[in-house]
């Protein structure tokens, strides 16, 4: 079976985001980049299903400039057999998830495995839309999965707790926090990453349909906490304020 | 004092230039791995024959995690150390070869720099600044810079000598109390605080500077000691020895003659002609203007080379100094306090991986230190790593290792110079993409 | 037909108070609402969420296929729905998170997630990076707006004068077999989730020693909270670092946050500052919690904790 892996090219978790002077976006002139961490946890969940013996090829896939290149390489180096780069400009989930569609058709996985959500837009959607668009099973915010013959068991973690979900494969795996802790990159793992293959796709040949886009208005900083509130003289006052306020 | 210029051409953030370095070297074949940490240096029969790469994913005790994976030896026919100042390999390597004999001791400096971005209309991109003094007492070296950007940008500097004695000293908060200046204030007031950082600066010049040389391993830049204090300029010191040293390994293979080469070449001029500016104000501010004056009208020839003495053997004991100097207070501007400006250092370290400050012995903390000097690790520190904690487990040492911006003060300025700063975890750190 | 379809959250027969809060946004938007129930016997969610304010028709699609909430299943049957909809609104939990995305990939159209704030019926507010950057995205006209609605940004809306009409609804959609639920652990009984919980009670090295940090957990119990810790009570070794808010830890957003003995150094800040209260209880006065805190109380945590409760237990 072969797993495909979503990667994508983040700003760095570690980095505080800045906006923009002319709030026409973040800074990223210099700013470290990485591999989402979400979609590090896919990929190294992928990896040990190939090495326990259930996959046989595990391949990453990004979409984006050639910059893209540094973080597949650094999926290649983390143990991806091979990586595919659809060359193309800032797309949006529907539009990515249209793009995979056809690699999945081209590639045909037995499973996709993505991560929950990107740290940049956080917006979650990419894994249920390619699940959407091939009517494939979908098992979001996993934080275990484990597969047996042509069926799948995930646990999600859910606001009400931890939910058990069988699918059938192929299906959509988006991965939470907690599924694995992903390895490090060794530096011989580096050096041989070079020599695996890495093929550029540009989008066009992929035939991505025209679609519908949000389109962005701006951005702005967050509204700052009022903050520097209330002081109460005791407890019994702190009581009476929450109370006053609804939130107890 | 203060001193004014405009300089022509662009100023450009160090860090832009080095991830552009990188990309030229990547490009002409050379393999560059960021995010790997050279923990220490390998040797063999009396000669360095590579680096040991630091091991990842140990626990907090030290011993191997889930994901463990030890550092790699790289073995090279010659390893160059451009770590910068006070570079944890470059000073096992210094003591293993005493390639200090004879030197004066390495004295530093901790250096501060805040990127700001400030109301349109008060910026005067190309303007350079410098002060020497307030508010530093006479007695503690520094001063100040200021780089007018573009973009209603400036980068804001202040150095402050660790030869200081006073254990009540408190270098990150004299910086913040200098931009409480009436002219700096006016300057930064209502601007927004974009990046900061900490780093030990390496000001021992000529007379400290150790045999460049060793088998099979040769130290530029800072991690050497070529820094210009009396300008505050290293880079062009360090890119010249790092040049040099590329000369000097194509031609002859090994690193034998580097030392007299580089005492050969226009960097050791220039650091002669300064050689006795920094050691003068050791006699306090005026008088090391004074001298300042006299060895730059000279160039440096005159007839004698001024020493120098241990920074941590420097620091006073409380019963030794006067009063404590008067505590900084009216700070309105941003950082609120050194953990908001480690904030602002951006600064990572994986908080399961062990402490990677070691201190030797902390009992000496608590029974000695505390009533000898008031603990001033936890006042030279710019990042909050040091704090003494009282509680139901009685007084003891905390090191918050998460915090540390990498300054190095730490290792250079203890005064029982029983704190060792050893490379955490590759990747972790400060990340000043800006400064 | 410019109308509003909420798509209803519950679990055990209760209504989600997300779906509340996701009214509050349909509020905003001043269309008429309609809440659909899925569920293989929603009379009881029905009945709750007719009385809730704003509400116009309760539209129940019951089915045995529809007893657990599951994405694959749910999505074409409320894509079916969608022409009669200029809006299609779930909460952003997730059971949103994981429904609206293949919704709006069904219907051909983008999604929006994380819906904060309304700037007119197409235009709306949504937090990136973490909720550091506010992005304002316009859904373009002549297709639908699917979105998600961030419950931190929105008050739930409470019971209505009227109760709305209740509807059986049957929808014609393809279900697919290829999903099963096979069971929910959790909620009752296990710790409560710091990520989730509505309340949080933190405490910080002010608390002192790890048997000192009991008074925090007895009194997280006693409020229903989740028991949270700034780096400053990990590193101490008062509390494991899974309860670790902040830049490093969790970053997390309750209606209510009580931070004890916590100085609030700016990391610490940055994992609460979407709060919706924050009560601080200090005894230094001058800690930078106050300076972001809703309600201060300087005092000593060791006399203030029993009192509080003492306090709780009067006005209960």
């Amino acid at each position: 079976m072969k797993i495909l892996v979503t990667i994508k090219r983040v700003i760095d978790y570690t980095v505080r985001v800045q906006l923009k002077r002319d709030l026409s976006g973040v800074v990223t002139d210099g700013v470290k980049m990485g591999i989402n961490p979400f979609d590090e946890i896919a990929l190294e969940e992928a990896l040990r299903i190939r090495e326990r013996g259930d996959a046989s090829e595990v391949v990453a896939v990004s979409l984006g400039g050639t910059e893209v290149q540094q973080q597949l390489r650094t999926a290649l180096a983390m143990g991806a057999d091979r990586a595919i780069l659809v060359e193309a400009g800032e797309l949006q989930p529907l539009e990515v998830a249209h793009a995979l569609k056809a690699l999945v058709a081209r590639e045909e996985p037995g499973l996709v495995l993505m991560g929950k959500q990107a740290i940049d837009d956080d917006m979650a959607q990419t894994g249920p839309m390619l699940a959407a668009l091939l009517d494939w099973p979908q098992a979001t915010f996993a934080s275990k999965f484990e597969f047996a013959g042509g069926k799948a068991t995930a646990v999600r973690e859910v606001d009400g707790g931890l939910e058990t979900l069988g699918v059938d494969l192929p299906a959509i795996v988006t991965t939470d926090l907690r599924l694995n802790q992903p390895r490090f990159v060794k530096m011989p793992d580096i050096m041989k990453a070079r020599n695996k293959p890495l093929e550029t796709v540009p989008l066009a040949s992929l035939k991505p349909p025209e679609l519908p886009r949000l389109e962005v208005k701006g951005y702005e900083a967050p509204p700052q906490r009022a903050g520097g509130g209330k002081r109460v003289a005791d407890a019994a006052e702190l009581v009476r304020e929450l109370r006053a306020r609804g939130a107890l | 004092m203060r001193t004014r210029k405009r300089l022509r051409g662009r100023r450009i953030s160090l860090g832009a230039l080095c991830r552009w370095l990188g990309a030229q070297a990547e490009a002409l074949g050379v393999e560059v791995f960021p995010g790997f940490a050279g923990a220490g240096p390998l040797l063999e029969d009396r000669q360095v024959i590579g680096v040991r790469v630091g091991d990842m994913g140990r626990e907090r005790d030290g011993e191997p995690g889930p994901n463990f994976a030890p550092g790699v030896d790289i073995h090279a026919g010659i390893t160059i150390l451009a770590e910068g100042c006070r570079g944890s390999l470059s000073k096992q390597l210094i003591a293993e070869f005493a390639l200090d004999e004879g030197r004066e001791p390495q004295t530093y400096g901790l250096g501060f720099k805040e990127l700001w971005q400030l109301p349109p209309g008060r910026v005067k991109p190309g303007q350079v600044e410098h002060t020497v003094g307030w508010p530093l007492p006479s007695s503690v070296y520094g001063g100040s810079f200021v780089y007018h950007l573009d973009d209603d940008r400036v980068y804001i500097g202040f150095v402050a000598g660790l030869d200081y004695a006073h254990p009540d000293f408190k270098p990150f908060e004299a910086f913040q109390q200098f931009k409480h200046h009436p002219t700096m204030r006016a300057l930064l007031d209502g601007g927004e605080i974009l990046s900061s950082g900490a780093r030990a600066i390496v000001e021992g010049g000529l007379q400290s500077l150790p045999r460049l040389e060793m088998p099979g391993a040769i130290l530029v830049g800072d991690a050497a000691g070529t820094l210009n204090v009396p300008k505050i300029k290293g880079v062009h010191m360090a890119l010249r020895s790092g040049m040099l040293a590329a000369d000097h390994y194509a031609a002859h293979g090994k690193s034998t003659g580097f030392d007299a080469a580089w005492h050969a070449s226009a960097s050791a001029r220039e650091l002669r002609r300064v050689r006795n500016i920094r050691p003068g104000f050791r006699w306090g501010l005026w008088p090391g203007i004074a001298n300042a004056a006299l060895e730059t009208v000279t160039f440096g020839k005159l007839p004698w080379t001024l020493s120098h003495h241990e920074d941590w053997r420097a620091m006073l004991r409380r019963d030794q100094t006067g009063e404590v100097p008067e505590d900084f207070h009216d700070r309105t501007l941003a950082p609120r306090d050194r953990l908001a400006s480690v904030y602002f250092a951006q600064t990572a370290h994986d908080e399961s991986q062990p402490v990677h400050l070691k201190v030797h012995d902390t009992s000496i903390c608590v029974e000695r230190c505390t009533a000898e000097y008031g603990n001033p690790c936890t006042r030279f520190c710019p990042a909050g790593v040091y704090e003494m904690v009282d509680d139901a487990e009685g007084r003891r040492l905390q090191i918050n290792a998460a915090n540390c911006v990498h300054c190095k003060a730490c290792d250079i300025k203890d005064p029982y110079a029983i704190i060792t700063w050893t490379v955490p975890e590759g990747g972790s750190g400060p990340n000043y993409s800006l400064l | 037909m410019s109308r509003v379809l909420v798509v209803a959250e519950h679990a055990d027969g209760r209504v989600n108070v997300s779906t509340a809060r996701t009214l509050a946004c349909a509020k905003a938007l001043e269309l008429e609402t309609d809440v659909v129930v899925f569920a293989d016997d929603g009379s009881a969610v029905a009945a709750e969420v007719a009385k809730l304010m704003g509400v116009k028709r309760v539209l129940r699609v019951d089915a045995p296929h529809n007893a657990h909430a599951i994405a694959a299943v749910l999505a074409p049957q409320l894509a079916a729905m969608a022409p009669e909809y200029s809006h299609l609104l779930a909460p952003a939990t997730t059971f949103g998170r994981d429904l609206m995305p293949r919704v709006a990939a069904l219907l051909g159209v983008p999604q929006v997630t994380d819906l904060m704030e309304v700037v007119d019926a197409r235009t709306f507010k949504r937090p990136v990076f973490a909720g550091n950057v506010i992005m304002t995205v316009r859904v373009p006209d002549g297709i639908p707006v699917v979105a998600t609605v961030r419950g931190a940004s929105w008050p739930a809306v409470e019971a209505g004068d009227t109760e709305a009409p209740v509807e059986p609804f049957t929808v014609d959609a393809d279900i697919p077999a290829h999903t099963r639920y096979e069971g929910l652990k959790g909620g009752t009984g296990a710790k409560l989730d710091l990520q989730s919980a509505t309340r949080v009670v933190a405490g910080g090295r002010g608390v002192g020693s790890k048997e000192n940090f009991a008074l925090i957990e007895k009194f997280a119990e006693r409020l229903g909270a989740a028991v949270g810790a700034s780096r400053a009570a990990v590193d101490a070794g008062y509390v494991a670092n899974d309860c670790q808010v902040g830049q490093t830890g969790k970053i997390i957003a309750p209606d209510l946050y009580v931070a004890i003995g916590i100085s609030g150094a700016i990391q610490h800040l940055t994992g609460i500052k979407d709060a919706r209260t924050i009560v601080a209880i200090n005894k230094d006065g001058d800690a930078p919690i106050f300076e972001v805190a809703d309600i201060g109380l300087v005092g000593d945590l060791f006399k203030v904790l029993p009192e509080l409760e003492a306090a709780l237990d009067a006005e209960k």
